[in-house]
């Protein structure tokens, strides 16, 4: 059985913090990880390689320095690893980074492909459906459990209040919850036996796609504008009565979008 | 003269980090306070081939180097100096000299398991009369035909009662002085090997420290390790090895208690500011951090020498003398700048503090480390 | 694809277990603000298995100018291919400008396969939408690394505009019985290979998330509470929020909760979305848990609790009066949605 597993590597954002001198975002220093979801999918990936021998294969889209995710991902246990890297990728919104990934995908020998559901950077959930449009193969998103029975995979499909049981044949696709799992760590051989492997680097060149098709100027949707959401600095203390300090609380949540 | 790790090194470091932070961190405090071995955590620890890192694949082992090996102990220590030095004690004096000393059968026989994770080990030369002489030694190994009669005792064992396998050091022939010694491969479960009193001690609490007592144990011909009469040369090479474990233990203690100081001075207020806004906590935290970098170039060396199979016996002696003071040293001022907190349990540094001291003293005190040193300058 | 022939504003209305969701009236509230700002008809598309006319004339109250009925036995349960064929048939058959879905499970699922179908772009959980002056372009706002930047993203050559909207960010308007609009049905075939995966079985259940490391909202307290009674009514608020209690250490050893429910030094670091703090000083042995938290109210009746400097919003006050009139302002919330 062959997986491919498709990671993104993702500034760790929840480490992020606003410089108070200038209210943007202090991205230097920030650790790099396996977008969290992703890793669950591939440790799922990794479980059926132990359980049933499949063979696992991760892709990652991104630039150079995401070559770190794909050792980290060959050091717990996945056998090959492809990095697709090319300035012509770059910029890319979900459409084109989807079409970019089912590119490379149409080069790989797979029965599965697993996603991870978002990336905790775009917070889309996009790309992993948009593929198996691309691909035309069916999918199946939020999956919190992934087995195999032969030549299909059944997984459980959460919904907010509950969830599916759903049989799907190869080929398929499947978008993971990290609360599916504890992915494992790297083992320390693992980290010797990954730097021993060559990762392909595969550019604009290598695949077989219409240019119109990917990076900034294929995608069809673009950012007009960012900011941030401001500093965190001490906050307003009212002293009121406990009707008018309840009510202040619920429009400041409302205003936030807590609630 | 690289002073930057290599890649494969630096994301070990990362996977290391992120195990003793999960894993670790969390049992450290109970582990200190109930004296409980941390048995699960070693189960994990073998999981990912943290029992075997500088040993071959083929020993069962991860196909590392000391380098990476030490990382390990000093990533350990760091949040838990306990989890520490049951690594250490474990990978250089029980699994090293099997590979360093052992006959292929041996190395089959019992490295493999020790690599795996399978086994656990410990080194037993101390007694109650012979510490830093370790040349007296009492326990006898008298040669019978096919097997050796074990007997006396040993003290202040790290990992007894949960090791599976110890390397136990015996007279077999009185009249040679320290050419007399051997060294065995002594089973848990061999008929006359019993653990006995468990050590109360001020630090690494949950490490396992006790006495070994053999009664007339029939230890195996082919459980001789080395040569007879080789036993000495066999415990001094081996705890020249042992010396760089223990110096990355200590160099995870200084580091785990700067670590831990710098968010506490974050934190506290006093006089209307942060603690580190006064120059004198930033100088002590300068101070601290300068020191514990040397302590760390010292330690790189002496596992990378020995990588490199080169002498490395005057580098890993000071690099344990540097790091253990410095450990002591700076878990002590960790305690002084968290002030009264500092000196409650609900804060890790006073523990840091009281796990640093043991290693000024074991596996040669830091008298030991300057006569070695010396020793190589004067000769 | 020429931008000037789709005119119209869809909103797909999120049908499950034969009951339309709240999510699709909060996506018709908006989506008439956008209609009318572009001077476009609103148009409801309801998926289903024995569609209702009385579900259309909900849709029709709460601001739909038309609604679509789908009506197919096998979209009776939400399946993938099924659904975007619909909902692609839908698009292809009278070219909407913009077209919304509720973010939730389905919404999130069916959107990227529509969008990728009809070859057009698609912003995810939108919290803001306007119409641009002058290229009367949609105006997508969102938040993005993980919460830390707002953007604004348009996607001005390609059609339709598709938006997800999070459930409980936009408003409903108010029901207008007397609102006329007209119901339309369209036909939609599907065949044996469209339903290409096999639901085994569907199950519903309560996710009970009793871990406040994993909690999004966390209401915790402290001594200033004063009693094991007062600390329970800390109660009433999580459940408005959906969140769970949580407490100082000074509270656990007094036995009023358990210290799986401790923050702090010696208890659990979390970072939840939002922190409130009821009756806690602010020690700094309780900061060093909580500091991270997305939004952190911290309610104490001393001004100079420590707490204040850490809290983005504080109320200085009687604590034990302010929780169940917290509760209620909550469920009054709730309820005008």
């Amino acid at each position: 059985m062959n997986i491919v597993v498709c990671v993104k590597q993702v500034p760790d954002t929840t480490e992020v913090k606003i410089d108070p001198a200038t209210g943007t975002l202090v991205r230097e220093g920030i650790p790099s990880i396996i977008n969290p979801d992703d890793k669950s999918g591939l440790e799922a990936a990794l479980e059926l390689k132990d359980q049933v021998g499949a063979k696992v294969t991760v892709l990652s889209m991104g630039p150079p320095q995401a070559e770190l995710a794909l050792r980290e991902a060959l050091a717990m246990g996945a056998d090959e690893a492809v990095l697709l890297s090319d300035r012509a990728f770059g910029g890319a919104d979900t459409w084109a980074t989807s079409t970019t990934l089912a590119a490379a995908l149409r080069k790989l020998d797979w029965d599965l492909v697993v996603c991870g559901r978002q990336a905790i950077d775009g917070d889309t959930a996009q790309v992993g459906p948009q593929i198996a449009e691309h691909l035309g193969i069916p999918h199946v998103s939020y999956v919190s459990e992934l087995k195999v029975e032969g030549e299909a995979v059944v997984v459980k499909r959460a919904f907010e209040d509950g969830y599916q049981r759903i049989r799907a044949k190869f080929p398929c696709l499947v978008t993971a919850l990290k609360d599916m799992n504890k992915p494992r760590y790297m083992s320390v051989g693992g980290v010797f036996d990954a730097y021993r492997k060559t990762i392909p680097v595969w550019g604009l060149a290598d695949l077989d796609v219409d240019p119109a098709n990917i990076g900034l100027k294929g995608s069809p949707t673009r950012v007009k504008s960012s900011y941030t959401k401001g500093t965190k600095s001490a906050g307003k203390v009212y002293e009121v009565d406990p009707k008018e300090g309840a009510r202040i609380i619920v429009e400041r949540l409302k205003e936030k979008f807590i609630i | 003269m690289d002073f930057q790790a290599d890649k494969e090194h630096r994301l070990l470091q990362e996977m290391y980090r992120d195990f003793a932070e999960t894993e670790v961190k969390p049992l450290a405090k109970e582990v200190d306070e109930r004296e409980l071995f941390p048995v699960e955590t070693v189960r994990k620890m073998a999981r990912y081939g943290f029992m075997g890192i500088p040993f071959p694949k083929e020993y069962g082992g991860s196909g590392g180097d000391n380098l990476a090996y030490i990382m390990a102990v000093e990533a350990l220590s760091k949040v838990c100096g306990t989890t520490g030095v049951v690594l250490s004690a474990h990978s250089s004096l029980c699994a090293a000299p099997i590979y360093e000393f052992g006959t292929e059968e041996q190395k089959r026989k019992y490295l493999v398991p020790l690599a795996k994770g399978e086994k656990l080990g410990a080194f037993g030369l101390t007694e109650p009369n012979a510490g830093t002489d370790a040349s007296g030694q009492q326990t006898t190994a008298e040669p019978k035909e096919g097997f050796y009669l074990l007997n006396g005792s040993k003290l202040f064992i790290t990992n007894a009662g949960y090791a599976d396998l110890y390397i136990v050091f015996a007279m077999t022939d009185r009249t040679k002085g320290t050419r007399g010694i051997s060294a065995f491969i002594v089973e848990k479960g061999m008929k006359g090997f019993s653990i006995g009193k468990k050590e109360e001690k001020m630090g690494i609490r949950g490490s396992s420290t006790c006495e070994l007592v053999f009664e007339n144990v029939e230890v195996p011909a082919a459980n001789l390790l080395g040569k007879e009469g080789g036993g000495f040369g066999i415990a001094m090479k081996t705890l020249d090895g042992g010396r760089i474990g223990i110096a990355a233990q200590a160099l995870g203690l200084a580091q785990g208690a700067i670590d831990e100081t710098v968010a506490y001075v974050k934190e506290r207020k006093q006089f209307g500011k942060a603690l580190a806004q006064f120059q004198n906590t930033q100088f002590q935290l300068a101070d601290m951090q300068a020191r514990t970098d040397a302590a760390r170039l010292l330690v790189y060396r002496a596992a990378a020498s020995k990588d490199a199979k080169l002498p490395y016996a005057v580098e890993a002696a000071t690099a344990k003398l540097f790091a253990s003071e410095t450990a002591m040293e700076v878990t002590t001022k960790a305690v002084q700048l968290h002030g009264g907190y500092g000196y409650t349990r609900e804060y890790p540094v006073e523990r840091m503090m009281r796990d640093a001291k043991i290693t000024e003293i074991y596996e040669g005190t830091s008298e030991v480390q300057r006569m070695v040193i010396s020793a190589a300058m004067l000769k | 694809m020429n931008v000037s022939e789709y005119k119209g504003v869809f909103v797909f209305a999120e049908r499950r277990d034969g009951a339309v969701q709240k999510v699709a009236y909060e996506l018709l509230g908006m989506g008439r603000g956008i209609a009318d700002a572009l001077g476009e008809p609103l148009a409801a598309v309801l998926l289903g298995s024995g569609l209702k006319d009385s579900e259309a004339a909900e849709l029709i109250a709460f601001g739909a100018d038309e609604v679509i009925l789908v009506d197919h036995p096998d979209l009776g349960v939400y399946m993938t291919e099924p659904y975007t064929k619909a909902v692609v048939k839908a698009i292809a058959e009278r070219k909407p400008g913009v077209v919304f879905f509720g973010a939730t499970t389905i919404g999130r699922d069916l959107a990227p396969r529509v969008s990728a179908r009809v070859k057009t772009g698609l912003t995810a959980d939108c919290t803001a939408l306007a119409v641009e002056d002058g290229t009367r372009n949609l105006l997508m706002t969102r938040p993005a690394f993980g919460g830390n930047i707002m953007a604004t993203i348009v996607c001005p050559e390609h059609r339709p505009q598709m938006s997800t909207v999070r459930p409980g960010v936009m408003r409903k308007l108010e029901r207008d019985g007397a609102r006329k609009g007209r119901v339309s049905r369209l036909a939609v075939e599907i065949e044996a290979k469209d339903r290409n995966v096999e639901i085994l079985e569907v199950v519903s259940e309560k996710v009970a998330r009793k871990n406040i490391e994993d909690s999004t909202v966390l209401v915790s307290g402290g001594r200033g509470l004063g009693s094991p009674e007062n600390f329970r009514k800390l109660d009433l608020v999580a459940d408005e929020l959906g969140g769970l209690v949580s407490a100082s250490r000074a509270v656990v050893d007094l036995g009023w909760v358990g210290q799986d429910r401790q923050v702090g030094q010696t208890g659990k670091t979390v970072r939840p979305d939002l922190y409130i703090a009821c009756g806690i000083s602010g020690m700094i042995q309780h900061i060093a848990g909580m500091e991270d938290s997305g939004f952190i109210v911290a309610v104490n009746k001393n001004s100079g609790a420590p707490i204040f400097e850490y809290a983005d919003l504080g109320i200085v006050t009687d604590v034990n009066r302010l929780v169940p009139a917290l509760a209620e302002e909550l469920k009054a919330a709730k309820a005008e949605r």
